[in-house]
């Protein structure tokens, strides 16, 4: 539902200025925490770190500062290379994987906060089950009537050429997030992410069940809620275009009743 | 708390089955809407400025009759349509049914209350 405020318990609030290091180079970072244990708003922190002793992507220097000056700033990471999509944040104010968006790429003060519109477990990691569950729910797996062949199911090199641009999504939610469709209805809008890998089956030459993958998308929330508002593609950190995958559902919608 | 499971909590009421018809309509009346309004804008334009008696012989003018009914249809149509979808967007419950329904009452109040009045002065 639309929401033009925030919550009283969920407003921000100045919170802790860490000690700044010796160095001539050095770096603000305002880091939003929350701790669902302690009861209290969510707030601010202020870190500093010295640019000449830290890496050069922001998850450098979120580790850095978890392990050198506050080790309870809580994040999700893990290949630190794009392809596992868990450091996803917003920075700067762009949803983007904080493992491959350099430090140089933000100016002045570098500003980082959970994935918009989202419940937050702890400081900067969202809640992404309603996510994962509406990924779930699109059968992001092959779907065959016919018998199993022997040895493959087979695929034309051009047919294969149709899966590029859409296989590449790790699910990271920068997309979803950045949305303000679903921010407002992610009850019933399947959002970008889940409809890109929706479409990313379809298209999908060995797929059986084309038929029944559009029927389950003919809805005017899970599918039709998207205004072509372009975040989805402009904030993808891995450079896919969600909104045209959509744009493509809808093609085929139509080509099944014109 | 409600005991249901994320899945349920994904798909609470399965699909629709509808939406599609609702897409193409506004596809279709967009580029109607696209040579209707330039066109009539144009006309309204040259009635500008008229005496009343000059300005009622310009719209009982077989073409911009025509002209001024089809953009009013057409326009009222998509804005009910569309005004149905952004109140889709921003409002839950009785008040999204309530102002879709306002929003339906208004666009066939204008359509009826223009082509009362275009019929009159055309016939």
């Amino acid at each position: 539902m639309v929401q033009f405020t925030l919550p009283k318990n969920s407003k921000i609030r100045v919170g802790k200025t860490w000690p700044k290091p010796d160095g001539k180079n050095v770096r603000k970072f305002k880091i939003y925490r929350w701790n669902p244990d302690d009861g209290e708003n969510p707030r601010v922190d202020t870190y500093f770190l010295d640019m000449d002793k830290c890496g050069p992507m922001i998850l450098d220097a979120l580790i850095k500062i978890k392990n050198e000056v506050d080790p309870t700033l809580t994040f999700r990471r893990s290949c630190r290379e794009g392809i596992c999509g868990s450091c996803a944040m917003n920075i700067d104010g762009i949803n983007t994987l904080a493992c491959i968006y350099g430090l140089d790429e933000v100016k002045d003060d570098v500003k980082i906060y959970p994935l918009p519109h989202m419940p937050v477990v702890k400081d900067l990691i969202p809640d992404l089950t309603l996510f994962y569950a509406q990924h779930a729910s699109i059968m992001p797996w092959l779907e065959t009537k016919t018998n199993e062949p022997a040895r493959e199911w087979q695929q034309s090199i051009g047919d294969r050429k149709k899966l590029d641009g859409l296989y590449e999504c790790v699910m990271c939610a920068c997309c979803s997030t950045s949305c303000p469709s679903y921010w407002w209805n992610s009850d019933r809008y399947l959002g970008p992410a889940a409809l890109l890998h929706a479409y990313r089956w379809i298209i999908d030459s060995r797929d059986e069940a084309t038929g029944e993958r559009l029927d389950d998308l003919e809805d005017p929330f899970k599918l039709y809620r998207c205004h072509t508002i372009m975040n989805c593609a402009k904030t993808c950190p891995k450079g896919l275009n969600p909104a045209k995958a959509i744009a493509e559902i809808k093609k085929m919608m139509v080509e099944r009743v014109v | 708390m409600r005991y249901i499971t994320d899945r349920k909590r994904a798909n609470p009421k399965g699909a629709a089955h509808t939406g599609t018809e609702h897409h193409w309509f506004m596809m279709v009346s967009s580029v109607a809407l696209a040579f209707l309004i330039p066109a009539f804008v144009i006309a309204f334009g040259r009635a500008l400025g008229g005496s009343h008696e000059e300005v009622l012989a310009f719209f009982a003018r077989p073409f911009i009759a025509i002209l001024t009914g089809l953009t009013l249809v057409a326009s009222m149509r998509h804005f009910a349509k569309g005004a149905t979808t952004m109140i889709e967007d921003y409002a839950q419950g009785t008040t999204r049914k309530a102002l879709i329904i306002g929003a339906i009452s208004l666009s066939w109040a204008v359509t009826a209350t223009g082509l009362f009045a275009l019929a009159k002065i055309a016939l």
